[in-house]
């Protein structure tokens, strides 16, 4: 039994999604414990909001993150639309959940990256970053930006998916199937990935409770929590079930995400079958008074 | 769980072609609409600085008085926000991404000077 020591993971790593600091507790080679410290990128947003115009914050409120940009952008335009209730219609609603589901196949596809370049499978980490170009193409497309959307705006969305993109979009479901299925079998059923992904990092149900686990990441510890539920955008009209599984690891998080990509394709595909033709925006007069909380 | 499932992958991966091209060397492909860079038909513009006002990063500049238009390109976030401000739709966006730099530049437009007004005729004498 060696001695146990600390030893400082980066000032502030950069490279995960998040700049975030580590202390490793190590005992021997093996690494006991590690003591994150977060928050290293406050922007003070709020402050921001309460200066700009509603409008215009937008696009400020999107660039808060790469990853999420659609999800940032949509509860702030959520939350003033419902301040001053504004009516969305309903073609605006579909487009906006077909490109939230886009950008969780993109993230989803990242994150099966990381923990693949974190775990050393750096030709897994390619190849899911390979697959998720044609999703990043599919945005750059649709909404002009790679990975910064800004097509939302108070009220509606800016730009529409003609026929020919969406019979674009609907090939490249199929064949983005086709891929994330090849990929998928390495990542559940291969050998190295298991053994360093099962029973690593435990959080329990109970714990990721009180912590406030989010997210696939909660789903991971059994905790059946899905805030497209609530029924925001037109998730409500689609049909899916929340993907949970109980072994509260790497790997359980692993399962729920390569999951969620295959039931992020299913609803894209049934919001393109629902979309309603119609208009993309409605106008709005006045400014927003009041406050709102939206969970996206 | 089974050993060595990425082969066929790895394999098949062995005989394509790379997926990713030799930019600079071959020219990168932008789709229709890609919210490149900023371009502005000087000609058309009125020096209103609704752009100026409502761009979220404060990228660009206008003077009424010495008739200019001036865009920082390195500050600009390519949100598109002032093309739908533009009155005139002088302001459009174009494909292309802002090229990295050593120096932090801002590109200068000149709007060409006031036409001449014709000269106001002389009044006819009364009586």
């Amino acid at each position: 039994m060696g001695k146990k020591s600390v030893v400082p993971f980066g000032p502030q790593h950069p490279v995960l999604p998040e700049p975030l600091h580590l202390d490793l507790v190590i005992e021997d080679e093996v690494v006991e414990e590690a003591i994150p410290s977060i928050g290293f990128i406050h922007r003070g947003l709020e402050g921001l909001a309460e200066k700009r115009d509603f409008n215009e914050m937008m696009y400020i409120a999107e660039r808060t993150c790469g990853i999420c940009s659609f999800g940032h952008g949509l509860g702030y335009v959520e939350a003033v639309e419902h301040i001053m209730n504004v009516q969305v219609p309903d073609r605006a609603r579909y487009l906006r959940t077909i490109w939230s589901e886009l950008e969780r196949l993109h993230s989803h596809l990242l994150w099966l990256g990381l923990a693949a370049d974190a775990f050393g499978f750096e030709s897994l980490f390619y190849e899911a970053w390979r697959i998720r170009e044609k999703v990043l193409d599919i945005h750059e497309m649709t909404c002009g930006g790679r990975l910064i959307f800004s097509v939302n705006k108070v009220g509606g969305v800016l730009r529409d998916i003609n026929a020919d993109q969406q019979k674009f979009i609907l090939d490249q479901m199929n064949v983005l199937e086709k891929e994330i299925k090849n990929i998928a079998k390495v990542f559940l059923e291969d050998y190295s990935v298991q053994s360093r992904s099962k029973g690593i990092g435990v959080l329990t149900t109970k714990q990721a409770h009180e912590l406030g686990a989010v997210g696939p990441f909660a789903r991971a510890c059994g905790i059946k929590n899905d805030i497209r539920l609530t029924g925001y955008c037109a998730y409500g009209e689609l049909d899916f079930e929340p993907i949970v599984s109980n072994d509260c690891d790497c790997y359980a998080r692993l399962e729920v995400r390569i999951k969620e990509l295959f039931q992020s394709i299913d609803l894209v595909r049934q919001a393109f079958a629902k979309i309603p033709a119609g208009e993309l925006e409605t106008k709005v007069a006045g400014f927003p008074k009041g406050e709102y909380f939206v969970r996206i | 769980m089974s050993l060595m499932t990425f082969k066929g992958t790895m394999l098949s991966n062995l005989f394509k072609k790379p997926v990713t091209t030799k930019y600079p060397f071959e020219p990168a492909v932008y789709p229709e609409g890609s919210r490149g860079h900023i371009e502005i038909d000087i000609d058309k513009c009125i020096s209103c600085t609704l752009c100026a006002i409502n761009c979220p990063s404060g990228a660009i500049k206008v003077d009424r008085a010495a008739r200019t238009w001036e865009i920082n390109r390195f500050d600009c976030i390519q949100c598109g926000y002032c093309t739908q401000k533009c009155p005139k739709k002088c302001l459009h966006m174009e494909k292309g991404y802002q090229t990295p730099g050593a120096e932090k530049f801002v590109a200068h437009y000149d709007r060409p000077p006031e036409p001449e007004q014709p000269a106001t005729p002389a009044q006819a004498p009364k009586g």
